[in-house]
C-alpha cells in the first residue's frame, strides 16, 4: 500500500471500496473505479485531483490512465474545485418546454453566475447539465445535490436555495 | 385497465416487500422453483406472450433469450436502469416504486438464461432515491431468501448486484453499458460478436430494460395468452408512456399497447396553454417528430406509429403545443446528442457537432437558406455510419424536423426570429 495517500483512503473509505470490489470477478479490478471515484469524490469536496486518481490507480493495481480516462469520460465527475453544493438545472426537450430557461437564468442571475461556474463564496456550483434528468412529468425540474426539486416556479427555487445558505 | 409495473404506485407504501407480497408478488418465482419450470419453457412463454423490449429497440425479449448458448460457462443478465432518453421517466418509478418487481423479473431472466449473476445498472444521477429504495429492497429480497445462495432451499443459486453510473446517456446503449460495467469509458462496441455470445466480461449476456423486466413476473404467473389479450395483434400487452411537455397533467400512464394517442392526451389534461396541438415526439427525442393532426389520429402501439413515420421508441411522449418553436426545440436536442456523443465514430463526434453549430447560428440571426440543406447533407452523413444508434438518434429529428415544419425553419431564417415567439 505504498504511494497511496492515507488522506482519502481512511478505514472507512477502504470498507467501502472492498465491498465495490466484491460485486465484481475478482480479476475485474476495473469495474470497481466508476463507483469508488464517487465516494472520492464526495469526500474531497465534489472534485478529483491528480493524487486521488493516482492513489485509487493503485490501491484498485489498476494502470492510472484506466482511473484517468473515467474520471474524464462521465460528467458527474469534476477534475476541478468546485462548490460545496452542485445544481443541475434540466434543460432538455421536456423541461424546456415548460420553461426551464427561465429558471435556468434566474438561478444565474441570483448566483451572479453562469452554467459551468461556482460561486465567490464557495456555495453553489451550477452544473453545465446537457442530460435529460428523467423527471420529465415533474417539469421544471432540477436536482441539488442529486436530490430532485420538481415542478419548479421562481418562488420555490428560491425558497429551496435558501435552505443551502 | 390491468396494470403490471405501476400496479403498487397507488399503495400505502408502494416499494415495501409487504405491499408487493400482497400483489401476486414472487408468486411467478415460487411457481417457477416449485413446479421446476425448465428454462425453455419459460422462454418460450416469454416468446408466445410477444414481450418487446421497452427501452427503445422494440426487440422480442422471448428471442433475445433465446441467443444465450446452451453452455456451462458463467453467464451474466443485467438490467438497464440508465434511463436517460430525453422525455422519458418510467423505469425512474418503478425503481422507486415497485423495485421488487424488477428483483423477481431478473430472478427469472436470470433463471431462463442460466446467469448465477445479474447486474442492475442505475444511472449515477439516480443516486440519491432510487438508489437506496431499490438497495433496500434487495436486502430485503436476500433476508427472505428469493435472491443469493441456496435460494428458498432449492440449491439454486442468483446474485444481484446493483452498479452505479457517473452521468453519461451513451451507457444506455447495451454495449456501452457493458464496458461501463467493466470500468472503462462507455464507449459501444461493434457487433458482433453480439452481447448473447460475447459480453460482460467476454460471457454470453442479455441485457434488457427495468420494464421489461419488471413486466416478466406477471406474465409468467398470469400466463402469455394473458398477456396478449391486453394488447393487440404485434402489439402485445401494455406500455407506460410519459406524457410530458405542453399537457395539463404531465404523468406516466400504463396503457394496452394500440391506445389511442388522443385518448393518452385526454388523460394528461390535454393540450396545456388553451392552445392547440403542433407536434408531438412519440418516443423519446430519439425519434422523428409527428405532426399534431397526423397524432390525433394514431394509436400508439409499434405498426400505427410506424405508419405515422416515427417510432414507439422508449414510450417518451412529448407534446407540443402552438406557441412552441420547432427551431429552439431542435437546436436543443441537437445540442443533446452533440453532448452525449462519446466520440468514437467520425460521423457522429463531427457530424453532431455541427448540426448543433448550424441550428445556432440560424437561431442567432444569421442562417441562410443553404444552412437547411446543409443540415439535411449532414444528417445523411451520420445516418447509418456509425457503431449505434446515437448518432442515428441525433440525424432523425433533424430530418423529421425539416420535413413537417421546413416554413417555420424557412421563416426563422428570413425574418431572423421566430414564427410563434414574438
Amino acid at each position: 500500500m505504498n504511494d497511496i495517500n492515507n488522506n482519502f483512503f481512511n478505514n472507512e473509505t477502504c470498507s467501502m471500496i472492498e465491498n465495490i470490489k466484491k460485486k465484481f470477478p475478482e480479476d475485474r479490478k476495473k469495474s470497481s473505479i466508476i463507483e469508488s471515484l464517487l465516494i472520492l469524490q464526495k469526500n474531497n469536496n465534489g472534485y478529483l485531483t491528480k493524487d486521488i486518481i493516482t492513489s485509487l490507480a493503485k490501491y484498485l493495481k489498476v494502470e492510472e490512465i484506466d482511473v484517468y480516462e473515467v474520471a474524464t469520460f462521465y460528467s458527474m465527475f469534476n477534475t476541478k474545485p468546485v462548490g460545496i453544493n452542485t445544481i443541475s438545472v434540466c434543460t432538455n426537450v421536456s423541461c424546456m418546454l415548460r420553461n426551464a430557461d427561465n429558471i435556468l437564468n434566474h438561478i444565474e442571475n441570483k448566483l451572479g453566475i453562469k452554467v459551468g461556474e461556482t460561486t465567490k463564496d464557495q456555495k453553489f456550483f451550477l452544473k453545465d447539465e446537457i442530460e435529460c434528468l428523467a423527471a420529465c412529468n415533474g417539469a421544471p425540474m432540477m436536482q441539488v445535490n442529486h436530490k430532485n426539486y420538481e415542478n419548479l416556479t421562481i418562488e420555490k427555487v428560491d425558497k429551496i436555495l435558501e435552505e443551502f445558505e | 385497465m390491468t396494470l403490471i409495473c405501476t400496479e403498487t404506485y397507488s399503495k400505502q407504501e408502494p416499494a415495501s416487500l409487504e405491499t408487493y407480497l400482497t400483489l401476486e408478488g414472487y408468486q411467478a418465482w415460487q411457481k417457477i422453483l416449485n413446479n421446476k419450470i425448465s428454462k425453455s419453457e419459460i422462454i418460450n412463454q416469454i416468446k408466445e406472450s410477444g414481450l418487446r423490449g421497452k427501452g427503445g429497440a422494440g426487440f422480442l425479449t422471448g428471442l433475445k433469450w433465446s441467443f444465450i448458448p446452451i453452455s456451462d460457462e458463467q453467464k451474466y443478465l443485467v438490467c438497464n436502469s440508465d434511463e436517460s432518453e430525453p422525455g422519458t421517466c418510467k423505469d425512474r418509478d418503478i425503481l422507486r416504486y415497485n423495485p421488487h418487481a424488477i428483483i423477481e423479473g431478473m430472478l427469472i431472466a436470470s433463471y431462463a438464461i442460466g446467469a448465477s449473476v445479474a447486474y442492475n445498472y442505475l444511472r449515477g444521477e439516480f443516486l440519491d432515491e432510487q438508489w437506496k429504495v431499490f438497495n433496500k429492497a434487495l436486502e430485503e429480497a436476500y433476508q427472505k431468501g428469493y435472491v443469493g445462495n441456496n435460494i428458498l432451499s432449492t440449491g439454486l443459486t442468483i446474485n444481484i448486484f446493483p452498479v452505479l453510473g457517473a452521468g453519461a446517456y451513451i451507457v444506455g446503449e447495451e454495449t456501452a453499458m457493458l464496458e461501463a460495467i467493466e470500468g472503462k469509458r462507455g464507449m459501444p462496441r461493434i457487433k458482433p460478436p453480439f452481447p448473447a455470445i460475447k459480453g460482460l466480461f467476454a460471457k454470453p449476456t442479455i441485457i434488457n430494460n427495468t420494464e421489461t423486466l419488471a413486466t416478466v413476473p406477471k406474465i409468467i404467473l398470469k400466463g402469455a395468452e394473458w398477456y396478449k389479450s391486453l394488447g393487440i395483434n404485434n402489439g402485445e400487452g401494455v406500455k407506460i408512456f410519459c406524457m410530458s411537455g405542453s399537457v395539463q397533467k404531465p404523468n406516466n400512464f400504463e396503457v394496452p399497447l394500440g391506445t389511442p394517442f388522443s385518448n393518452l392526451l385526454e388523460m394528461s389534461g390535454g393540450v396545456s396553454n388553451n392552445s392547440k396541438l403542433k407536434a408531438v415526439i412519440p418516443g423519446g427525442s430519439s425519434v422523428p417528430v409527428v405532426k399534431g393532426e397526423l397524432m390525433l389520429d394514431t394509436n400508439m402501439d409499434y405498426d400505427s406509429i410506424l405508419k405515422a413515420n416515427s417510432m414507439l421508441g422508449s414510450g417518451g411522449v412529448i407534446v407540443m403545443d402552438e406557441t412552441i418553436c420547432m427551431v429552439k426545440v431542435l437546436q436543443r436536442i441537437s445540442r443533446f446528442y452533440y453532448g452525449e456523443s462519446c466520440g468514437q465514430c467520425t460521423p457522429c463526434r463531427e457530424g453532431t457537432g455541427w448540426l448543433y453549430k448550424i441550428l445556432t447560428n440560424i437561431i442567432d440571426g444569421n442562417g441562410t437558406i443553404n444552412d437547411l440543406h446543409e443540415l439535411e447533407r449532414i444528417a445523411g452523413l451520420i445516418e447509418g455510419h456509425c457503431i449505434c444508434a446515437l448518432g442515428d438518434a441525433a440525424a432523425l429529428p433533424v430530418k423529421s424536423f425539416l420535413n413537417n415544419f421546413w416554413d417555420e425553419f424557412e421563416y426563422y431564417i428570413d425574418n431572423k426570429k421566430s414564427m410563434v415567439v414574438g
